[in-house]
């Protein structure tokens, strides 16, 4: 193969094998929908696919289901749907969406949607346990609800041989021992051990190639956009965690970014300034959204989403197979707390990815439909903005709700923006210190 | 340089649109101010004609035009567009040196921006979707009153029990208003209290980019004595005002234009076609 050739077949693999990987996923939960089979309702903050996937479990993660509703622009149909039901316009979009998916019989534009056989959920998020509830409400459906104990203070998180750690891993231990149990009951199937520590085993080789990937993204230029492309990746990462597929396809992904990073292909436009992104994106008018940034030459090449949304990969911590259930319970408790502190502990993981990703700027997305991402984002953004310097765009549209995105407006934020950092750059230019 | 040379903004807001008109020295020579209307093209097109008119200027002796405003793009004459975040900062720190916060409100938004020496912009927020807080609450009270717009300020100055305006929504303004004269209050009353509603979210917007010492107050409802005062006494601190600041964004385009005329960076063959 010549160079050219190889570049041809690298360049963007990931993004092509992502989409086919997940139209494969979506043709599976038709089949199981239309066969009648059972599936499992799980959340991205915490799935536990590596259980499940022991018990041949097919996946539903409605919090895709409900932003592909948003992507494919029909999202509106569904929100009014469950709108016309009851439920509030203030309340999340991604429950909105899904209730509607559910009041449609399972009708979704990627596929049908299987009913729920078993749902189970962390306490990451709040509106989890109420989403779960609804399910059980409409389906008789069996709810397990782990409970993982979260950071007591920023910044003072417990490790491994700290006595406070073991007992909160040992708590998540006995949670997941009756998972297993309520698995076997759903399922009429025996647990298997042996399979339990193939499938931990291919969630250790993804969750060391993600880690790869991020660190590549420090590259200048940046190997891939962490908003758009990274969507993709999170699609893998959730939907085919612990199989052998997703394994395989994260490990030709970190051969295309190195491949990137050692020969200076960067994203698909001249990067400018580089970006972090917090929150989660504006999926209603998601191609559009990433453009008023590229426009400009604005790159995103981290986010707290690809952190907090990548089911715990992001993390890089491998299972030990020699003690399989209690190692799952460790990584479960690390990555879930993790993500919780996303959301609430931020800061210093931003302030350290800044200064590891050499970033311009960062740009705070608060969203309407959910409250528990968006809170601190206001104090986050001070913070980062007079305590560090960093220079910060706040802009708030939602998820899913095309009613409350307004494009002028972003669009007049974000070049004002970048008018200012382009100003900065001369400053710095004429004044070394002013960075 | 040319030996005459001028340089224009014009800002196209989503109220009324504004044009300025400024020569080598940076002083007004032309200035111009109509309603937007459903047109915009046009209304971008007859504010700079009549801005050229009253400085008595020919179209060929302006060098750049720049658009600004949730219209900047419209400007189909312009040379390029500048925000109105950047063009109210840089417009304000020329009238008055030592500024360094400005707030800005306009028909539809409100923006604090926090501005450096030179009048560019360090950090800005403003209100979200939701016109709250804006010069169509404003508005909204005065066709609730059936009051024309511009005695709103000195009428709300004429309060002695001023009301509190509990809503911050234009929608519920209206009825709040109209449940609040139902009571019996005083219509000066009712508008001191919608001054200070607006005030008291204004100064929120403020608060998140930091309150500097010397504020300069811009846009449309500068002309509102009642708003000026009600803003002031929020963060207690007086406000740089001056008859120019309705035009500061369009000021501010002109400036932005003349440092292009300077730089000598006007694009070759893009004399402005204006339809007279």
């Amino acid at each position: 193969m010549t160079t050219l050739d190889i570049t041809q077949d690298l360049v963007g693999r990931g993004n092509r094998e992502g989409a086919a990987l997940f139209r494969d996923w979506f043709a599976e939960l038709d089949t199981t929908a239309k066969s009648g089979g059972l599936s499992a309702y799980v959340f991205v903050m915490g799935s536990i696919n590596e259980i499940l996937k022991t018990f041949d479990l097919p996946v539903v993660f409605p919090e895709i289901n409900s932003l592909q509703t948003a992507v494919r622009r029909v999202a509106h149909e569904y929100l009014e749907e469950a709108e016309d039901h009851g439920y509030s316009p203030d309340i999340c979009g991604y429950v909105k969406a899904d209730v509607g998916t559910q009041l449609r019989g399972g009708e979704h534009p990627m596929a049908q949607i299987p009913k729920p056989g078993i749902t189970v959920l962390t306490n990451a998020c709040n509106t989890y346990i109420k989403w779960a509830e609804i399910w059980e409400r409409m389906y008789e459906t069996p709810m397990f609800t782990i409970d993982i104990p979260g950071t007591r203070q920023a910044g003072l998180q417990t490790w491994k041989g700290n006595s406070d750690f073991e007992a909160d891993r040992t708590y998540v231990e006995v949670q997941l021992r009756e998972l297993i149990t309520l698995c076997e009951e759903v399922t009429g199937i025996k647990f298997d051990i042996d399979k339990f520590r193939e499938v931990l085993g291919h969630a250790n080789t993804m969750s060391r190639s993600w880690n790869r990937i991020l660190e590549l993204n420090e590259a200048k230029p940046s190997l891939f956009n962490a908003l758009t492309d990274g969507t993709i990746y999170l699609g893998v990462a959730n939907g085919l965690r612990g199989t052998e597929q997703g394994a395989r396809y994260f490990e030709r992904l970190v051969e295309e970014m190195e491949y990137k990073a050692a020969n200076g292909i960067g994203q698909t436009i001249e990067e400018k300034y580089r970006l972090l992104f917090v929150g989660v994106p504006c999926y209603p008018i998601f191609r559009r959204f990433n453009e008023l940034f590229t426009d400009w030459g604005g790159t995103f090449v981290n986010s707290t989403y690809l952190w907090f949304a990548s089911g715990g990969t992001n993390r890089g911590f491998e299972y030990d197979l020699s003690d399989p259930v209690a190692s799952l319970a460790e990584g479960v408790l690390v990555s879930v707390r993790d993500a919780m502190d996303s959301m609430f502990h931020q800061n210093i993981v931003l302030a350290d990815m800044a200064k590891d990703f050499d970033v311009d700027g960062i740009i705070y997305h608060p969203i309407k439909s959910c409250r528990t991402v968006s809170t601190g984002l206001a104090d986050g953004r001070k913070h980062m903005t007079e305590e560090l310097g960093i220079p910060s765009l706040f802009m708030e549209s939602d998820m899913m709700d095309r009613r409350v995105v307004s494009e002028a407006q972003m669009k007049n934020r974000v070049d004002a923006f970048f008018e200012g950092l382009a100003s900065r750059r001369q400053q710095a230019l004429a004044d070394p210190k002013v960075r | 340089m040319n030996t005459v040379s001028y340089a224009a903004g014009v800002d196209v807001g989503s109220t009324q649109t504004k044009a300025v008109i400024i020569d080598e020295d940076a002083t007004i020579v032309g200035r111009s101010l109509i309603d937007t209307g459903a047109n915009v093209i046009k209304a971008a097109e007859s504010s700079y004609v009549a801005a050229l008119v009253e400085g008595g200027i020919d179209e060929e002796e302006v060098e750049y035009i720049i658009g600004t405003g949730y219209g900047r793009y419209r400007v189909t004459f312009g040379n390029s567009q500048v925000t109105e975040i950047s063009c109210h900062g840089r417009g304000a720190v020329h009238l008055f040196p030592e500024t360094r916060t400005v707030v800005d409100m306009g028909g539809q938004d409100t923006k604090a921006i926090s501005v450096n020496a030179k009048g560019e912009i360090t950090d800005f927020c403003m209100n979200d979707k939701c016109a709250a807080g804006t010069g169509r609450f404003l508005g909204a009270a005065a066709a609730a009153l059936d009051i024309p717009i511009d005695d709103l300020g000195p009428v709300s100055l004429q309060s002695t029990k001023p009301i509190k305006i509990s809503t911050t929504c234009t929608v519920f303004a209206e009825s709040e208003v109209l449940a609040w004269i139902g009571k019996g209050k005083k219509i000066e009353d009712i508008l001191w209290g919608v001054h200070k509603s607006i005030a008291s979210r204004s100064a929120g917007l403020m608060r998140r980019v930091g309150i500097d010492d010397e504020v300069t107050f811009t846009g449309g409802v500068t002309r509102n004595v009642g708003m000026v005062k009600a803003l002031g006494e929020r963060i207690e601190k007086p406000l740089n005002i001056s008859d120019d600041c309705h035009y500061m964004g369009a000021l501010g385009a002109a400036l932005f234009a003349l440092d292009n005329v300077k730089a000598g960076r006007t694009p070759v063959g893009s004399t402005a076609e204006v339809a007279s």
